[in-house]
């Protein structure tokens, strides 16, 4: 693992690395994050959120935006910030087409409850203190994922 | 570990005891698979025991609710025996706990088909 700290912002880089589009990839960035979480202080409740979200945001990546292309690749940056109370960053990008936010179906609405699927995105939301998505610079959909160290609110 | 399903008989309802990890993949296609199986069988009380599941992601949730849809289109009912706290707690944020009917006791659970 790299541990390049940014001295000005205190945030550490603790993994950086280019997956394949497999569903191989989803339980293997899933254990490597566990571990980050667990180092970074988390309890087992919170290290099993942060797990979900992040399998949810692979499964995503993995067969939504890159649709299982293993010519594309899935990008997993975990940075971690001690001070403030400490906080857990993770960014998972892909290379697919990208997505309208606005556009994904609500899965707590009555006529949504009972779809098969939808839910990947809620559940990121229900899990992690913050969640951003955007379109990446290069290409593809950015999504951060961020969980708060120190006391909730 | 993925996924374990062993099937059993109590009276006319059908236990399906699940075991492991209910995820994208090998876990909820066995689920399906097995679900799909009993409702071309014929089986219209089916109780999903999911005391013994670890792990449970939105696709597994998928499953769950494909597998109460699927039985109950053939005229059966599909219920959940044995909800661990994370499976309950994932159930209820998804506003999926009141859709079905969830059980503790296996005993209680049978009875309630009749």
């Amino acid at each position: 693992m790299a541990t390049d700290t940014d001295v000005s912002t205190g945030v550490r880089e603790v993994f950086d690395h280019h997956y394949p589009s497999t569903l191989e990839s989803v339980d293997l960035a899933e254990n490597e994050i566990l571990k980050a979480a667990e180092q970074a202080g988390f309890d087992e409740d919170d290290q099993h959120r942060i797990g979900m979200a992040v399998r949810e945001c692979m499964v995503n990546a993995v067969v939504h935006g890159n649709r299982y292309n293993r010519n594309k690749k899935v990008h997993v940056r975990v940075l971690v910030k001690e001070a403030d109370g400490g906080r857990l960053t993770i960014n998972i990008t892909d290379q697919g087409e990208g997505f309208e936010l606005h556009e994904v179906p609500d899965p707590l609405h009555d006529n949504n409850l009972l779809r098969h699927s939808g839910r990947g995105l809620f559940l990121m939301g229900a899990f992690m203190d913050d969640l951003k998505v955007r379109k990446a610079e290069q290409g593809g959909t950015e999504v951060t994922l961020v969980k708060n160290i120190g006391p909730k609110d | 570990m993925s996924v374990k399903l062993n099937t059993r008989q109590v009276g006319d309802v059908t236990v399906i005891d699940v075991s492991g990890r209910i995820t994208l993949g090998e876990g909820a296609s066995a689920l399906r698979d097995a679900l799909r199986e009993l409702t071309a069988k014929g089986n219209k009380k089916i109780l999903l025991n999911l005391g013994d599941v670890t792990y449970i992601d939105s696709s597994g949730i998928g499953e769950l609710v494909s597998g109460f849809t699927t039985v109950a289109n053939q005229g059966g009912t599909l219920k959940l025996l044995s909800l661990t706290k994370r499976v309950k707690d994932l159930l209820q944020i998804t506003k999926l706990y009141t859709v079905f009917d969830v059980h503790e006791d296996e005993a209680h659970a049978v009875r309630s088909f009749a």
